[in-house]
């Protein structure tokens, strides 16, 4: 049951994004975007983490990509942009992509080797994260907050209009 | 149970994802959809981590990357919306201001 779930929402997530690479719509793209963050919220339920899986569905399937959208909506293209690609540019991407890969696979597999055997049960509980984010990791979570406080700050600042610009 | 290798190759292969689509991708606001995707190979990797090591840190890691991924697209926007009203195109062709 498990692992039929597991390939379900790997596929369902997988699809997607190969889907937004492959559209040349931005609507359709952060649409596609929204199920790929989905089902991984999904995969992270499957991982035992509960609580991260809500939060990623609340706020990357939800907050993050209303932002998207709405900026999509203000830019409004008429039509999708069409690919002028060069050739080289496409295997350049794949080459660098599957160089990467090969490299992360190599670090994966030793990272697999040394963890072996020591797995414990670890259901991420919002009592138990919340435990840990205010004692062990309080430090990172005020600085966090005051990250958030100059994003939104930034970001209006950015975005506002000068006066004689109107 | 599904072995937490099955993850990690998911994992990577959602970043490769991601490295191909930034680099294919010709307007601003999908190259920066596609470094979202590749933050959520990342989270991917931890939260598979977490449930390996049978500790929680990776969790709260990824808690902490969700909220520094909200902040940076909440700037990464903005700076797209200030590019496309001086430029009036998201086009990365049309962007040469560093090339002489």
């Amino acid at each position: 049951m498990g692992t039929l779930l597991f390939f379900l929402l790997g596929l369902l997530c997988v699809g997607s994004v190969l889907g937004m690479i492959l559209s040349r719509n931005q609507a359709h793209n952060a649409l596609l975007l929204v199920l790929s963050f989905a089902s991984l919220g999904g995969l992270f339920g499957l991982l035992d983490a509960p609580f991260i899986a809500a939060v990623q569905i609340i706020i990357y399937a939800g907050a993050i990509m209303v932002l998207f959208i709405f900026v999509i909506m203000m830019v409004n293209l008429k039509e999708g942009i069409r690919p002028e690609r060069k050739v080289w540019t496409i295997r350049l991407s794949a080459g660098l992509a599957v160089f990467l890969l090969i490299e992360l696979g190599l670090a994966v597999k030793g990272t697999l080797a040394s963890i072996r055997g020591e797995a414990g049960p670890a259901i991420g509980s919002p009592t138990e994260l919340g435990r840990l984010l205010f004692t062990d990791y309080l430090y990172p979570f005020e600085i966090t907050s005051i990250l958030i406080i100059a994003a939104l700050v930034g970001a209006i600042v950015l975005v506002k209009k000068k006066k004689d610009e109107r | 149970m599904i072995p937490v290798s099955y993850f990690f190759g998911l994992s990577l292969l959602l970043f490769a994802l991601g490295i191909i689509a930034f680099f294919i991708k010709r307007d601003l606001i999908t190259m920066f959809m596609a470094v979202e995707v590749m933050l959520n190979a990342a989270n991917l990797a931890f939260i598979s981590l977490a449930k390996a090591s049978g500790s929680l840190s990776g969790q709260v890691i990824v808690f902490f990357i969700i909220t520094v991924a909200a902040a940076e697209a909440a700037i990464g926007l903005a700076i797209i919306l200030l590019v496309f009203r001086q430029k009036k195109t998201i086009k990365v062709e049309e962007f040469r201001l560093m090339k002489g």
